[in-house]
């Protein structure tokens, strides 16, 4: 755990306990639970988006994608009747298929990621709405999918949601394939100098386009928990704006929108902060209608804070390598350089 | 002589470790044109640097129309009447020809909603555009112009701003002959107009055409002046040369080994119309010399992977490899250590351990995951091999010296097996003890039996570690040199496209 994500943990943990202080509902066992849920569903795309913030892109799809792949899992399930390990199949290829397309465009045609997923946001809510004729997608009285519905938004462990516990299992696995796999490297070379990479050797098109096919992955999981979350799919409002979480938790969790630099455990408090920003907005009282506010507030001075302290590590780098070249550069200019030899030129 | 438009004299400039202008002192007068000519880092550009204002001499004054300043502002450069045609122009292809020439200068009408007079500005710049004999009008966008054509575009942008001297940086580089001609038309009409010329060029027949006078520049001094009548091109590269070369050359263990890298017919996008025509033997360091934009680096670039091959091929002891990508030309043994090693040699933020490994990674991993501990030994190997000086292998790249930075990208590839190596201005801004670490390792390589091609701009470099020179023009090979005929007039006059005798037919 570095200063960052030890910064975000504490955060958390400071505003959770004041909140319980206002108000000990917070602190209930039912809230912590419903919680726990709200990080899972939100959490599982944002690891996705923020290994494309890695790589130095970004994918504003997400919610739209939800919403296409929402109403066809639901179609497949209600009108077509298919069994519910096939549609759940189903989903997870188309986006994986949907992120490998947007990886296609921005690697091999060389297109910029925020247009290309720009497109991809407006095609698939499009898309959504033209396909259903904009109405609600729901279940009827039948069960479905009962086992699937029972995994998605039910608890098998300690009344803990399932959502959460698949949260902590995909961090975990990507948090391996980040910080301790072959690729994981080469997604942080990537994003910091993809220049450098390609000189490396490093294929650089197919590291970038994979961060987008998990991504999409990421996204037919979230589309199938929200689906049972919601228990319907209304074409023109399911996940609007849940991109938008996504890019917050990793920005917030230390991601940086130019490329190269996050964590997997930063992504997930980075969410959960989110999460209990939005909880604490309800439980404190504060009007609804400053959610947004409260939570635009907090990344922005987040984001600005981290910015100081990484400027003044960098003062301090740089103040530590003027010490290293000191006999040099403290010669005033136009006085010709000493004969003697300084100690670091051997 | 006509009147002194302006005095350089006494002009020095250090860096660290360098002094890049020694006690300079050139005179420009009215309506002349001066050749400047030198090597490569000769200091022709950081003296017209200074000229423009944008770098302070460390000592020295600029004597203008009687009052001396120890340096000029951009400003004051351009109230003198200074103008540049920049080797690399700098025009927004965006805007119109009139739009360029008052950049920063808008013509504006409408008072204070201070709107852009475009017709006014039009209007001014049609009679520059004819007194130049330009084709185009003012409002043709630039991006639809020739190379040749935004020359005049810059011109013009000299003469509207009353430049009484231009500055031509390398200005016929990327001419045609006609274009050319065209460009001396020009400068003799200005000459007549009486604004003067301070023409730049490794092009030393249009130096002879045009030039009034001539000033050479070597190690950033001015050594010597031609007046018109004596002028000859054996003079003028007499007295662009003549250092005392330290002798560098360490002879490798033994003869070179049968067998290498030959480059045949290789045809890069950079000079989509010449072959190059190359071959480099095991245990054997071949010099790649030449002036700057001679397509060195695009033939390294190519045969690495990083740029398309258009024609031609690469073999290694005498098999036909493929290098689509970097990744390719790894595989096959061929490593580049690149020219810039910030943006393309290293990732500046990473771990010098990270780098090091950065091209090897999959050889430190099972199943993909990176074995920590084996990675690291191999870093710390390559650190205490080349004696790297730091504390720790975890330190970001970004807070070392050059000479060590430049170590980290050597040790990346030396920690595999490379057959044969690019080094792409391996010295570059490296202080002196590490220049001669770095020159004794690639003799250590090369008797372990890689081929070595060492591009390099550093002439005591070039004759004094390589064992044959081939000298590049223009997008291909002009000559090799064996080392009997390394001088460092020889590859001077292979580099400016003048063949030599014995090398002549073989050339052509």
């Amino acid at each position: 755990m570095n200063k960052k994500e030890l910064g975000l943990g504490l955060l958390l943990v400071v505003i959770s306990v004041i909140t319980g202080m206002i108000n000990p509902a917070f602190l209930s066992v039912v809230n912590l639970l419903n919680l726990a849920n709200l990080i899972g569903l939100f959490g599982v795309f944002a690891l996705g988006e923020g290994l494309v913030i890695i790589t130095g892109g970004i994918d504003l799809s997400l919610g739209s994608m939800f919403a296409l792949l929402g109403v066809v899992f639901v179609d497949l399930l209600t009108t077509y009747q298919v069994p519910w390990p096939l549609a759940l199949v189903a989903v997870l290829l188309g986006g994986l298929v949907l992120g490998a397309i947007q990886g296609v465009l921005i690697t091999r045609l060389k297109m910029q990621p925020f247009i290309v997923t720009l497109c991809g946001l407006l095609i698939y809510r499009g898309a959504a709405r033209y396909y259903t004729t904009d109405s609600t997608r729901g279940f009827g009285y039948g069960d479905e999918a009962a086992t699937l519905s029972n995994l998605a938004s039910g608890h098998v462990v300690a009344g803990i949601p399932n959502t959460f516990i698949l949260l902590i299992i995909l961090a975990l696995v990507l948090s391996v394939v980040l910080h301790r796999s072959v690729y994981g490297r080469w997604l942080y070379a990537v994003g910091k100098n993809e220049e450098a990479a390609r000189f490396s050797g490093i294929n650089t098109n197919m590291v970038i386009a994979t961060a987008y096919i998990i991504s999409g992955g990421l996204a037919g999981v979230a589309t199938v928990l929200f689906v049972f979350y919601t228990n319907s799919v209304s074409p023109s409002s399911f996940g609007n704006f849940y991109e938008l979480y996504a890019i917050a938790a990793a920005v917030l969790g230390g991601c940086s929108l130019r490329g190269g630099e996050g964590s997997i455990l930063g992504i997930v408090l980075g969410t959960a902060l989110l999460q209990v920003l939005q909880n604490l907005v309800n439980i404190l009282g504060i009007p609804n209608s400053l959610n947004f506010a409260v939570m635009g507030t907090v990344i922005l001075i987040g984001v600005l804070a981290d910015q100081q302290l990484q400027a003044r590590r960098k003062r301090k780098l740089a103040l530590a390598g003027l010490a290293r070249t000191a006999p040099r550069s403290t010669l005033p200019p136009g006085v010709e350089a000493l004969p003697a030899r300084t100690g670091d030129q051997a | 002589m006509a009147e002194i438009l302006f005095e350089l004299v006494g002009i020095s400039k250090s860096y660290p470790g360098v002094m890049a202008l020694n006690d300079v002192s050139l005179r420009v007068h009215h309506g002349e044109v001066l050749g400047l000519i030198g090597e490569n880092g000769a200091g022709k550009s950081t003296l017209m640097r200074v000229l423009g204002g944008v770098t302070e001499p460390s000592a020295g004054v600029i004597r203008v129309g009687g009052t001396d300043h120890a340096q000029l502002t951009v400003s004051e450069a351009t109230q003198t009447g200074i103008a540049f045609v920049h080797q690399e122009l700098n025009l927004f292809e965006n805007l119109d020809v009139a739009a360029n020439v008052f950049i920063g200068r808008e013509k504006l009408v409408g008072g204070p909603l201070k709107l852009v007079d475009s017709a006014q500005m039009r209007a001014r710049v049609t009679p520059l555009l004819e007194r130049l004999g330009a084709d185009f009008g003012p409002d043709t966008l630039v991006d639809n112009l020739s190379i040749a054509e935004r020359q005049m575009v810059e011109i013009a942008k000299a003469l509207s701003i009353d430049a009484r001297v231009i500055i031509m940086d390398e200005p016929t580089s990327s001419l045609t002959l006609s274009e050319t001609e065209r460009l001396l038309e020009v400068i003799a009409d200005l000459k007549a107009h009486g604004i003067a010329v301070i023409y730049i060029s490794h092009r030393l027949g249009e130096i002879m055409t045009c030039a009034d006078r001539v000033v050479v520049l070597r190690d950033g001094r001015t050594v010597g002046e031609l007046a018109r009548d004596k002028l000859s091109h054996a003079a003028m590269i007499r007295l662009m040369i003549g250092r005392d070369l330290k002798t560098l050359h360490t002879p490798p263990k033994q003869p070179p080994q049968p067998g290498g890298c030959d480059i045949v017919g290789l045809v890069t996008s950079a000079f989509p119309d010449r072959q190059i025509d190359l071959s480099v033997r095991h245990g054997e360091i071949l010099g790649l010399a030449g002036l700057v934009g001679a397509g060195r680096t695009s033939l390294a670039r190519a045969a690495f992977g990083i740029d398309p091959v258009l024609g031609g091929e690469i073999r290694i002891d005498n098999a036909p490899v493929d290098v689509a990508s970097p990744r390719d030309a790894i595989r096959q043994g061929i490593y580049l250590v690149p020219e810039d090693r910030k943006k393309t040699g290293l990732v500046l933020e990473l771990p010098i351990c990270e780098n090091v490994t950065l091209a090897s990674l999959l050889n430190y991993a099972r199943m993909w995951l990176v074995n920590g501990t084996s990675e690291r030994n191999v870093a710390k190997e390559q650190v205490r091999r080349l004696s790297i000086k730091v504390p720790s292998v975890d330190m970001e790249a970004v807070t070392l010296s050059g000479g060590n930075q430049q170590k980290v990208v050597l040790g990346k590839w030396l920690s595999m097996q490379p057959r044969v190596m690019f080094f792409d201005e391996p010295t570059r801004g490296i202080d002196v003890g590490a220049k001669s670490e770095i020159y004794a390792l690639m003799r250590e390589l090369a008797d372990k039996g890689v081929a070595i091609v060492m591009i390099s701009s550093d002439m005591e470099e070039v004759i004094g570690v390589s064992d044959r020179v081939a000298v590049m023009h223009e997008g291909r090979v002009s000559g090799v040199l064996e080392r009997p005929q390394f001088s460092e007039y020889n590859v001077l006059r292979l580099a400016i496209g003048q063949a030599l005798e014995t090398v002549e037919a073989a050339a052509q």
